[in-house]
């Protein structure tokens, strides 16, 4: 049995999108199978692990706790979307230099609130970021390369800031 | 063609069961389809507690009536003594408000313990309060402040309060063609304290227990009034009244606090589970009551 679709109109990562989808359909379903944006990954399916974490106006939210049709007109940021085409973001390079992954399953939802973190807290002391980062769960890391790399991240990004 | 293989059918990359979709534009119209649809329908706010369940198809509503375009629910204003929280106020926007950090203190020190940043820029206040869960945060701070519940339908509007309100576990007072409107939430008086404080095994997620409480004093420094609610104390969100009895009229001395403790940890009702056992529970109000009461003696004394 499938409802009447609904047509979503969305912005991802800057680029507009029309479908039309049930309205039962999730956004993290949506942005993997609709659009084929696979870097965001599903864990749990109910908030909890904080993989499928992408920036919804400008703010992390679960894709998973979303529907897609309720987000009509909204602007999504994936993982996808951070960069672009262009060099990695500095959270990425952060990431990738402290060794703060290792399957990677997590990332891109801790680069999500990462970026969302940094924004509204430029200069975080440790304490900060592992509040932060209770946001997402790792099942690999320990968690302490992770904190290394928002700690560098904050650092590269003042330093851009200035330099710009 | 590229992307899933073919035996990922729509079917298998959905997870809620199939459900019609309404999105009201105002609180007329969300009212006039609660009357339509009843006990078939739900309301959708935020979403973190209700799309778990639907995705865990604990939940199947047969239809969703979405408020998140109903922009005459978004606010949080000051109205005489209180402040008014309307059912779209996101937990985030109460969490940085500056008049709920001057006017509701105990919310503004609750709230970064309820959930995630993630579940909070897009959880409700008013959601929060309608899932009537008995280790939820926010129940137990609209309980201590005397919160009025402002709930709408078709057929008008009535106030109750969080007695009234939460009725048990996920139970909440609502008929299936009403919703909650509106928090209104007596600011706090002149020279009262607030305090709020959780045990929980881990910095974010559910507690195992919790206190909130909001003690005024009178000139004398003795305490004039005492609202002290407990998470975890049963199957719904619980004012410790036999506390709040034992302490007004009185000095808030060392030996008052452990006896309010002991009396707490008596009155606690709560249920064990894989967190936590019952007497556990119990023991962990007791001492929360003790840790509340005692930052509150800061506020009688800076007076
Ligand atoms: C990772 C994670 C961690 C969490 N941790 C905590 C925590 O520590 N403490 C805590 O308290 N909560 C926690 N939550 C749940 C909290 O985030 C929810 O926001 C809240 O419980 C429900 O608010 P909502 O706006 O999301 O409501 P929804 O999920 O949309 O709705 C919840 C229920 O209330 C009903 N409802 C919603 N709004 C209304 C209304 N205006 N009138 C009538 N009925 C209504 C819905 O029909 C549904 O039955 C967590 C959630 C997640 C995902
Ligand atoms: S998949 Fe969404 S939070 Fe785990
Ligand atoms: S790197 Fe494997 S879960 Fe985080």
């Amino acid at each position: 049995m499938s409802a009447k679709k609904v047509t979503v109109r969305m912005k991802v990562n800057g680029k507009e999108y029309v479908r039309e989808v049930e309205p039962r359909y999730l956004l993290a379903d949506f942005l993997r199978h609709e659009l084929q944006l696979t870097g965001t990954h599903i864990g749990c399916e109910h908030g909890v692990c904080g993989a499928c974490t992408v920036l919804i106006n400008g703010k992390t939210g679960r894709s998973c706790l979303q529907f897609a049709a309720a987000l009509d007109g909204a602007e999504i940021t994936t993982v996808e979307g951070i960069a672009g085409d262009g060099p990695l973001h500095p959270v990425q390079e952060a990431f990738h230099d402290a060794h703060a992954l290792q399957c990677g399953y997590c990332t891109p939802g801790f680069l999500m609130t990462t970026i969302e973190f940094l924004q509204s807290n430029p200069n975080p002391d440790r304490g900060q970021i592992r509040q932060a980062l209770t946001n997402n769960m790792c099942r690999c890391t320990g968690y302490l390369n992770i904190v290394d790399a928002v700690e560098d991240a904050a650092k590269r990004m003042r330093e851009g800031a200035c330099g710009a | 063609m590229t992307g899933s293989p073919q035996w990922l059918s729509m079917e298998t990359r959905v997870k809620p069961a199939v459900f019609d979709y309404h999105r009201p534009d105002n609180i007329e119209e969300a009212c006039a389809l609660l009357a339509e649809y009843g006990a078939d329908a739900r309301v959708l706010s935020g979403g973190q507690s209700l799309v778990p369940l639907m995705n865990m198809r604990i939940l199947s509503p047969a239809v969703l009536i979405d408020i998140n375009r109903c922009r005459d629910l978004a606010y949080l204003r000051e109205e005489g003594a209180a402040i008014a929280c309307g059912a779209l106020t996101r937990q985030s926007e109460a969490e940085t408000s500056d008049l709920v950090a001057s006017r509701l203190p105990l919310m503004s020190i609750a709230m970064p313990h309820v959930g995630v940043r993630a579940s909070r820029n897009f959880g409700t206040v008013c959601g929060s309060l309608a899932h009537a869960d008995p280790l939820a945060e926010l129940p137990s701070v609209a309980s201590a402040l005397d919160a009025r519940f402002v709930i709408a339908s078709s057929r008008g509007r009535r106030e109750v309060t969080a007695d009234e309100f939460f009725v048990s576990a996920l139970t909440n007072c609502l008929e299936p063609d009403e919703m909650l409107a509106e928090v209104k939430m007596p600011a706090i008086a002149e020279g009262a304290g607030c305090a709020f404080h959780e045990i929980a095994n881990r910095a974010h997620g559910f507690a195992v227990a919790g206190v909130a409480a909001c003690v005024e004093f009178g000139p004398d420094g003795r305490c004039s009034r005492a609202r002290l609610s407990a998470m975890g104390a049963g199957d719904t969100t619980a004012r410790l009244s036999p506390v709040e009895a034992l302490i007004e009229g009185q000095r808030l001395d060392d030996a008052l606090i452990r006896a309010a403790g002991a009396e707490a940890a008596v009155v606690a009702d709560p249920a064990g589970d894989v967190h936590a056992d019952a007497a556990y529970r119990a023991e962990a109000i007791g001492s929360l009551v003790r840790k509340v009461l005692r930052q509150m003696q800061g506020a009688a004394v800076e007076r």
